[in-house]
């Protein structure tokens, strides 16, 4: 393999696209999958095509049996982001952990005396309001949010650009009570019942948390169970009402 | 397995290259049972027998770098299968129990 193939391919992923090195290792090189599109080497057969998108999205590497051979795919997908909405306490104990799980953490929060370097050091702070911010932050599929602030006035406006992007996981912190309002106010204000059913919450595995960093651990359980496409990360929506 | 991690390693592979060492590069391609690195890791050889990265727990590492500076020297990749009931000459077994396939090629 030639090393500019390999520069190619580390520039893709560092410009945060889907990147995808497909080698052919009964003979016939590699290509340079990027973005749904080949931009070095042969052009790929429908059939590999369809087993690179399948790789890219499943975000693992894998052997694929082809008429012409074996071929290896090797997916270099963007970094994964964990939005917090809310500089808090319990957002402090999840930028240590999302961090060591391999999540680039931002956290939100216009309110000045939360969002300080002092409380998180060398982590990203966007003091804007939590709609403008995360339209600014362009969520993606590799993209977790989660909204701490327990208030509507911050909650449910970052919680709108959430729903209708295409960030995997939106959890919400609060009780069961606290969400059935949520999804009250979020139906008036025109989101659909799909998109409000996309909220974890009340936010977390059921571990039966104690403080601040078993929530955060238990929030981070969920997001990677979400992430691997693991069956606990599937539950009832919430069907109390308000009293 | 991160992304990040396995991109730090392919960091390596070019940074090498690029001062000139020569470089192979090794990859797993499948796993059976309790392998203990997944199909992407990588481990990066240069011909002093250096190495960056891992393709197992440690136990393989060192039949891969001497395939590493054959393909380095031949310039032929290799397709290696690893694994406690691989009856070839270059087998060595995994202390777990599980099977890996490493395809080992070199950089130019």
């Amino acid at each position: 393999m030639r090393v500019e193939l390999l520069e190619a391919l580390l520039r893709a992923r560092a410009e945060k696209r889907r990147v995808c090195l497909v080698r052919r290792l009964d003979g016939g090189g590699e290509s340079l999958w990027v973005d749904g599109e080949v931009t070095a080497g042969p052009p790929l057969e429908p059939p590999l095509a369809a087993a690179v998108e399948a790789a890219v999205r499943e975000d693992r590497a894998r052997l694929v049996e082809t008429p012409s051979g074996r071929v290896f795919l090797e997916v270099l997908n963007p970094p994964l982001r964990l939005v917090l909405v809310g500089a808090v306490h319990i957002a402090q104990e999840l930028v240590p952990l999302a961090h060591r799980l391999g999540f680039r953490p931002v956290v939100v929060d216009p309110r000045r005396a939360f969002a300080t370097a002092e409380r998180f050091p060398g982590v990203e702070l966007v003091d804007a309001w939590p709609d403008e911010a995360l339209e600014a932050l362009d969520l993606d599929r590799r993209t977790a949010v989660v909204t701490l602030t327990h208030d509507p006035k911050l909650d449910d406006p970052a919680l709108e650009v959430a729903l209708r992007s295409p960030a995997f996981y939106v959890g919400a912190l609060g009780s069961r009570r606290t969400h059935a309002r949520r999804v009250a106010r979020l139906g008036a204000a025109g989101l659909s019942e799909a998109e409000i059913g996309r909220i974890h919450a009340p936010v977390g595995l059921d571990i039966g948390a104690v403080g601040p960093t078993e929530i955060a651990l238990a929030i981070m359980a969920e997001i990677i169970a979400e992430l691997r496409g693991a069956p606990l990360a599937r539950r009832q929506p919430v069907t109390e009402t308000v009293p | 397995m991160s992304t990040a991690e396995e991109a730090d390693i392919l960091e390596t592979a070019v940074r090498w290259r690029r001062e000139g060492r020569r470089v192979a590069l090794a990859t797993v391609v499948s796993t059976w049972g309790s392998a203990p690195r997944p199909p992407g890791a990588h481990l990066v050889v240069d011909e002093k027998g250096r190495m960056a990265g891992s393709v197992s727990g440690g136990c393989i590492e060192g039949a891969v770098v001497q395939a590493a500076l054959e393909v380095m020297r031949d310039g032929t990749p290799r397709l290696l299968e690893f694994g406690v009931s691989d009856e070839r000459a270059w087998e060595v077994g995994l202390a777990c129990g599980g099977r890996v396939t490493v395809w080992v090629e070199a950089v130019t």
